[in-house]
């Protein structure tokens, strides 16, 4: 990447050439200085294990002795024979359409309840904000404990109500609405981005729409969600990115409502109940760590950069704004 | 119907919605708390109610053999990290909004890739230098150190607000005869505090709950557990009743939300940068 001092556009021609080629390379050297840190970091924990991480999908290894070349093998494998790969990704493909829409329609829908309470707000804001910042494994296992099928107080109460008591974490078609359950408790993130950009819609256009008799629904869809648009799409892409990472909260789900404890190099087959909450993440610590078949793991590990990447390109060409910022 | 009967029920709506929800994200806190202090029978059956409050259960869990070793490694992590990621990010993310050099732009698309990257996908590679070429892992070491070398979120954030920062502060610092490091200690420091702060705060969190990292690189090792990886084992390596394992889940939130009821003005300040502020 060059990193020397470029053209001042404004400035004109013979401004440049007053320039000696000295402060040029002090202005080089600066530059590198202050960026030294972001580019060596760049260097060994980026772009040299992606180039690693390539290298390995093409052959066997297995995190002892030498690596051998082979070809399209791990590759193979992967989309033809691994069992668990398919139905990680429709896993996410699920999580993706349900989880991450839900979460902003919820975070969109208390960040509205706030703004318009008005006393108590600051309260509420802190409440609702708190659970995102539980950690992961206290959040899951709170849930998994709240969510039991015996003895949790969730089917508690709904078996006094004399309702349906759902297997949750337990069952393969109640495991990932359980999951959708723990990230709507965290959705505070999203309700604050909300808030802040319900704040910034001008208030004389919801004044001007009422006049011309404009009910709420209305004021709703012409006045608030034309301003939201770009922080909807902020929302969703980045839900999506934090979707390919979805590894905690699936991993300990599984563990704690199997009974099972998962360490390194134990064969614990992954996303207790029925593959039901697999993803990607989890089928690289899985094949890498538990299987060292360090080449398959790799596949993976390439298959959730691809998609990732694809994704954040999404939001940089959407959101100029990311990059630019002082123009 | 009249105006202030619209008005009337739009109150009641808002307002049992308000209730509905608050109960939604203070319940789950209730419930682990209230069967944190059950007897084993008790977290056993369908009661709601502690009785009689056994309080010893959070004497029990602190006293686990472990869990002291895992809160001290947690510090070590969070702490180290925090400094580590603020010292180091601060004069990239300077650069990145202050220096005009050819590929600044494309600079700038790379720290985003780094920041959406699952840290998955690079894990492998880097756990076999860590383990086999520097014989660290077992210890904290490969968590802490690639902090040293900025933090993609938080360079994007710190940049994020430093653009902000009038280029004529600067300018006129720089006519008083100030190098770009002095500006960047003496003038630009002091303007950045509150965004400082708040990725102070974000890192803290991050590493305080991060459980992938302690996963891979300490798992083989229980003397450099964290308390998130330490929880992930704790029911199932204590054949522990729901009881205490809600006593320990309680213990390990209980500092993240306290710091979060101090802290919380600098911390949404931040969530707001991330996605608003342009």
């Amino acid at each position: 990447m060059p990193l020397t001092g470029s053209r001042d556009r404004t400035s004109s021609f013979l401004d440049q050439r007053v320039l000696d080629v000295s402060a040029r390379r002090r202005e080089t050297l600066r530059n590198l200085a202050f960026l030294s840190p972001w580019l060596l970091g760049t260097g060994l924990f980026f772009l040299y294990p992606l180039a690693s991480t390539a290298y390995f999908s093409f052959t066997h290894y297995n995190g002892f002795g030498t690596a051998t070349w082979d070809g399209l093998d791990n590759w193979r494998f992967v989309f033809a024979d691994y069992p668990f790969f398919w139905p990680a990704l429709r896993n996410t493909l699920w999580l993706v359409v349900v989880m991450v829409t839900l979460r902003v329609v919820a975070g969109l829908a208390i960040g509205m309840l706030v703004i318009r309470i008005k006393r108590g707000a600051g309260l509420l804001r802190t409440l609702f904000y708190a659970p995102f910042l539980a950690p992961p494994v206290a959040g899951t296992l709170a849930f998994v404990f709240l969510l039991n099928p015996g003895t949790g107080p969730v089917n508690t109460i709904l078996g006094r109500l004399g309702l349906g008591e759902p297997g949750w974490f337990n069952d393969p078609a109640w495991s990932k609405p359980a999951l959708t359950l723990l990230a709507l408790w965290g959705v505070g993130d999203l309700m604050v981005i909300f808030m802040a950009a319900l704040l910034d819609v001008p208030k004389e256009q919801y004044e001007a729409a009422e006049l011309d008799g404009a009910g709420s629904v209305s004021r709703f869809r012409f006045v608030t969600l034309p301003h939201l648009r770009p922080i909807l799409g902020f929302a969703v892409i980045t839900g999506v990115i934090a979707t390919m990472q979805y590894y905690t909260q699936p991993l300990i789900a599984g563990q704690v409502a199997s009974g099972q404890i998962g360490g390194s190099g134990q064969q614990v087959e992954p996303g207790y109940p029925a593959k039901s909450t697999l993803t990607l993440p989890q089928l690289v610590y899985n094949l890498g760590f538990q299987r060292f078949d360090i080449g398959a793991a790799c596949v993976i590990a390439l298959v959730l950069f691809a998609l990732s990447m694809a994704f954040a390109a999404a939001l940089m060409r959407r959101d100029s704004v990311f990059l630019g910022g002082d123009g | 119907m009249t105006p202030r009967v619209r008005a009337s029920l739009e109150w009641v709506a808002v307002h049992a919605f308000a209730v509905a929800a608050t109960l939604f994200f203070v319940l789950p806190f209730v419930f682990v708390a209230l069967t944190a202090l059950m007897t084993d029978q008790q977290s056993l059956s369908r009661d709601l109610w502690p009785n009689p409050f056994q309080w010893h259960n959070l004497v029990d869990v602190w006293q686990t053999p472990g869990f002291g070793t895992w809160w001290r490694n947690t510090l070590v992590y969070a702490a180290a990290g925090t400094v580590l990621t603020v010292v180091s990010s601060v004069p990239v993310a300077y650069a990145l909004a202050h220096f005009r050099f050819r590929g600044r732009r494309l600079a700038m698309m790379m720290v985003i890739a780094t920041m959406m990257l699952p840290p998955q996908v690079v894990i492998i590679p880097m756990y076999l230098v860590w383990a086999k070429q520097l014989h660290l892992s077992g210890t904290l070491w490969p968590l802490i150190i690639p902090l040293a070398f900025g933090d993609a979120y938080s360079i994007f954030l710190l940049r994020q607000f430093l653009v902000t920062v009038p280029r004529e502060y600067l300018d006129a610092a720089k006519v008083d005869g100030a190098g770009e490091l002095q500006v960047l200690l003496r003038v630009v420091l002091p303007m950045i505090k509150p965004a400082i702060a708040a990725v102070a705060l974000f890192q803290f969190f991050y590493c305080w709950n991060d459980y992938f990292g302690p996963q891979i690189y300490t798992s083989e090792n229980p003397g450099a557990w964290t308390l998130s990886y330490g929880l992930g084992t704790f029911k199932s390596a204590h054949h522990t009743n729901w009881n205490l394992t809600m006593a320990a889940t309680l213990l390990v939130m209980a500092p993240v939300i306290a710091l979060f009821f101090m802290a919380q003005r600098a911390f949404i300040e931040g969530v707001t940068l991330t996605g608003v502020k342009g």
